[in-house]
């Protein structure tokens, strides 16, 4: 079979002469190339599943032992993870090698990644995508099987070799060896091993044993993070592809009913006007002769039947669907108590759309010819045969007009995602186009195409109504909501795990924390009133939670005031059933020290969110200047289970911290005239350094499985800022972002 | 045809002279560590030294950067041993890594100006870089760190290759 390696700069390297990368830095020796295995259609090395088919004809220089999708062993012992996950900045590509290294024996320096191809092989049930939090959780036990085989069949080979039986042989930093000291190196064995059975099952390490699992390893692609040698989806594909930018309609849903692109080509670098789907495209040589031929287009717009909507006509549909909404959790009879009169506490909140706003606007190159599409895109989801549309291979390939067989996905670092990129919008552009155009061609976005055209978080309002009971503890709960969907659009069944919920009444991507609010309260009633918007909407980081955190975690805090009760102490009252909880909350109120004051001038606000398995708690401190919200330092605690790289699950707290509190201060996506208002940095504007807190986070241990942590970071701080607001203004922050009167 | 000094090398490019240095770097020299993020001078990105000054290099075209030293990530050191590089791999850093580029760069001149900053004077020099990964707190602190280390005057790389230093 030939199989093919790929650089990142898409020059194809045959039948495994492999190119290895000089680099040696940080004291991590690795191969600078992405090795993406075979191309799709031609014999792939890839099994399906767990019982992997090592397929016929295997190059020996290529992968001389690759007992499975995930692991690739060398002849000179290179150890290379195949790495199905896509690394935005969350840690995959350390943390998955990780897994494999612990079981497999292998020393920290010795471990490669490459990022594997679209597959089946990648994903339960075949889809391949990265998002929910879920990377760690869905490879703890795969990737460490996937070790501890490799491990096996290497003792075994050694055992062979020698005539001893295996049981006396033991592994240690990269070697098999024999109780009268003799090694024999994975690379020697590597051919060996590669002629046995993949055992179906043998032990994992117990934890006591673990040496790299729990550890702060480095990250493995910090390095070329450093140099500029790090390939995202802009940098990627031939040298030679054209560039190409798209027009497309400001209102969404609009559509093209004709242009004239005689001005356009007259620009110099021009080379072809074409449309496609979602608009014109200008292909040019560069980015500049692409952007000024876009700008010459003379395109009529057919804008659909949202071209009047706004802000305002948003949210009185979504106040006139709220009291029609349907039940999404129900216990006691809240409607009859909240109707008895007892001291009632009410509240609206209201939440705008958010763009992403990922630091790389949205790029994707594509190639067609032969009847073969290849696509370099970095992207969070690449392989769904038959579900949700596709992933980036079957989008590709049917806007390329070629079969999913004949196209290949490149995958390259993320320039952040935080669920833009699970969205297949850009590939299929870049496709569709390829499909119609000579040779390799590149689509960018500019910035204000990806503030404009982005799958925005959904905005959102609800009502919330709550009575006390004499002991100040609430007796009665009522939470109405409305919003757009965002599971809609993706069903069914975008990640496995969501399909099931998606597809029953809760639709979690619109409810999750709402529904499952985590407080003691007898009569509970929540509600949700699905309204369609042609808004295009989309997965934010930290999905239904970076709204229903915010409101159920400022009501509870409006709820313990009317009981005259401190927040923390009032919140772990009622969360005496949820010890998880009742942990993280603990240790964040240790950790910022809750019971004593804050410096003069400053109040604290205090807030808990359980998302994606892991439990957070935040504290912000803040201070208002010159009529500004400051946050000066933030404390967290996260329980996320086993922790796998407690570096990176600091890092990932701080990171989902920034995130959200770009949200609370500034993130504001207006909708008039049926189009995003807002367009680039300077009226979308982000936390700067200047404004950032100082963080200080505590991982709380447990034993528990691993739970998410890209995501988890996020929902508790806008509440922890907001009630902190109110701690020290009296002004209950109930509209975001924030604006103080 | 337009010249420009890139990484201590002259590098003649084919484009107008009002073009945006970012571009001509990325699709005519080839240095692709040069990130594009706004396009209007707001993110720090497509921050280089033009001097030994940071400057957002979609703000400046090829026209304003002739006759001047322009260096870019891939510039500053041959293989990251720069004390600003070695420090961002010490403290980790990156995580996405798009706009590290950008930081570094920006950091290196900061640290030529002022060999011992304060938070608040890395505050003030940094605020013009986004990180929508928020790593501010590491590059914080990767900065004190390469501080410490005590970075060379400039951007000078750690050899003394003689070329393009101020």
């Amino acid at each position: 079979m030939s199989a093919a390696e790929t650089r990142p700069d898409g020059a194809a390297v045959n039948d495994g002469a492999a190119v290895e990368g000089d680099a040696k830095k940080g004291g991590l020796s690795r191969r600078t190339f992405v090795k993406v295995g075979a191309v799709a259609g031609a014999g792939l090395t890839l099994g399906v599943g767990w019982r992997l088919t090592r397929g016929p004809g295997l190059p020996p220089t290529d992968a001389a032992f690759a007992p499975d999708a995930f692991l690739r062993i060398d002849t000179d012992g290179s150890v290379t993870v195949m790495v199905g996950k896509s690394e935005m900045g969350q840690g995959v590509a350390t943390a998955l090698p990780q897994l494999v290294a612990e079981e497999l024996d292998v020393p920290w320096d010795r471990i490669s990644y490459a990022f594997a191809p679209a597959h089946p092989a990648y994903g339960q049930f075949g889809v391949q995508a990265t998002g929910g939090s879920t990377s760690v959780k869905d490879s703890w036990l795969p990737l460490r099987e996937a070790g501890a085989k490799a491990r096996w069949m290497l003792r075994e080979a050694a055992a062979r070799r020698w005539g001893v039986p295996a049981a006396e042989l033991t592994t240690k930093d990269a070697t098999v060896v024999a109780p009268s000291g003799e090694r024999l190196g994975y690379g020697e064995l590597a051919a060996e091993a590669a002629l046995l059975d993949v055992p179906d099952e043998v032990p994992l390490k117990d934890p006591s044993e673990f040496t790299l699992i729990g550890a702060s390893l480095p990250r493995l692609d910090v390095p070329e993070k450093t140099t500029g040698r790090a390939v995202f989806g802009i940098d990627a594909g031939p040298p030679d592809a054209r560039v190409a930018m798209v027009a497309r309609c400001p209102v969404f849903g609009g559509r093209v009913r004709s242009f004239d692109a005689s001005a356009a080509l007259r620009v110099p670098g021009v080379s072809e006007v074409v449309e496609i789907g979602s608009g014109v495209a200008v292909v040019a040589d560069g980015y500049v002769s692409a952007s000024e031929g876009r700008a010459a287009l003379v395109i009529d717009w057919d804008e659909g039947p949202g071209a009047a909507l706004d802000d305002a006509e948003i949210f009185r549909r979504f106040e006139a669907a709220a009291p029609d909404g349907r039940s999404v959790a129900d216990e006691g009879d809240a409607e009859a108590v909240l109707a008895g009169g007892a001291a009632l506490v009410r509240a609206v909140y209201r939440l705008p759309y958010l763009a992403h706003a990922t630091m790389e606007p949205m790029s994707c190159t594509a190639w067609v010819r032969d009847g073969r599409c290849t696509v370099w895109a970095a992207t969070q989801f690449q392989n769904a045969p038959g579900l949700a549309g596709g992933g980036a291979r079957q989008v590709a390939a049917d806007a390329a007009g070629v079969d999913p067989d004949d196209t290949e996905v490149i995958t390259t670092f993320l320039g952040g995602g935080f669920g833009r990129r699970a969205e297949r919008d850009f590939v299929r552009e870049a496709a569709e186009l390829a499909g119609k155009v000579e040779g390799p061609v590149k689509v960018i976005w500019s910035r204000e195409d990806d503030t404009q055209h982005d799958f925005y978080r959904p905005a959102s309002y609800h009502e919330l109504s709550g009575t006390l009971a004499a002991d100040g503890k609430p007796e009665a709960w009522l939470h109405r909501i409305a919003t757009q969907s965002i599971a809609e659009h993706l069903v069914p069944g975008w990640v496995p795990g969501f399909a099931t919920n998606m597809l029953g009444r809760r639709d979690p991507t619109s409810t999750e924390g709402a529904s499952n609010q985590p407080y003691h309260v007898p009569n509970v009633r929540v509600t949700y009133a699905k309204v369609d918007l042609p808004v295009p909407v989309g997965f934010w980081r930290s999905v239904g939670h970076t709204h229903t955190a915010f409101v159920v975690e400022s009501f509870i805090d409006e709820l313990a005031h009317a009981a005259g009760t401190d927040p923390y102490a009032y919140r772990r009252a009622l969360l005496e059933h949820h010890p998880r909880h009742v942990r993280v909350l603990d240790a964040v109120a240790e950790l910022a020290k809750w019971t004593t004051p804050a410096p003069e001038g400053r109040a604290r606000g205090i807030a808990i969110a359980e998302s994606f398995g892991s439990y957070v708690a935040e504290v912000a401190e803040v201070s208002v200047e010159n009529g500004r919200p400051r946050v000066h330092r933030v404390w967290c605690a996260i329980d996320c289970g086993v922790v796998l790289n407690p570096a990176i699950v600091r890092a990932q707290m701080e990171s989902g911290i920034v995130y959200g509190l770009t949200a609370a201060l500034y993130g504001e996506i207006n909708i008039r005239g049926g189009r995003a208002v807002q367009s680039n940095f300077h009226d979308y504007p982000m936390l700067r350094m200047n404004e950032s807190p100082r963080v200080e986070v505590a991982l709380v241990p447990s034993g528990d499985a691993p739970g998410g942590v890209g995501e988890p970071g996020t929902p508790p701080i806008v509440p922890a800022v907001t009630n902190a607001l109110f701690a020290l203004t009296g002004q209950r922050i109930r509209d975001l972002p924030i604006r103080l009167t | 045809m337009p010249t420009l000094r890139v990484n201590r090398e002259t590098r003649e490019v084919g484009v107008p002279r009002t073009r945006p240095l970012l571009w001509a770097l990325r699709e005519n020299v080839g240095l692709t560590g040069t990130k594009f993020g706004c396009g209007i001078g707001q993110c720090g990105a497509c921050t280089v030294l033009v001097d030994g000054r940071p400057m957002r290099s979609c703000q400046l075209t090829v026209g304003d950067a002739e006759g001047a030293e322009i260096t870019t990530i891939e510039g500053l050191s041959a293989d990251g041993s720069h004390a600003v590089q070695r420090a961002w791999v010490e403290e980790q850093v990156p995580q996405c890594g798009y706009c590290q580029s950008g930081q570094i760069l920006s950091a290196v001149a900061l640290l030529a100006g002022n060999a011992r900053p304060t938070d608040d004077d890395i505050d003030t020099a940094m605020s013009g870089n986004i990180c929508r990964c928020g790593t501010y707190g590491a590059i914080r602190r990767a900065i004190h760190r390469a501080a410490e280390a005590g970075m060379r005057p400039a951007f000078a790389t750690d050899d003394a290759d003689g070329g393009g230093d101020q």
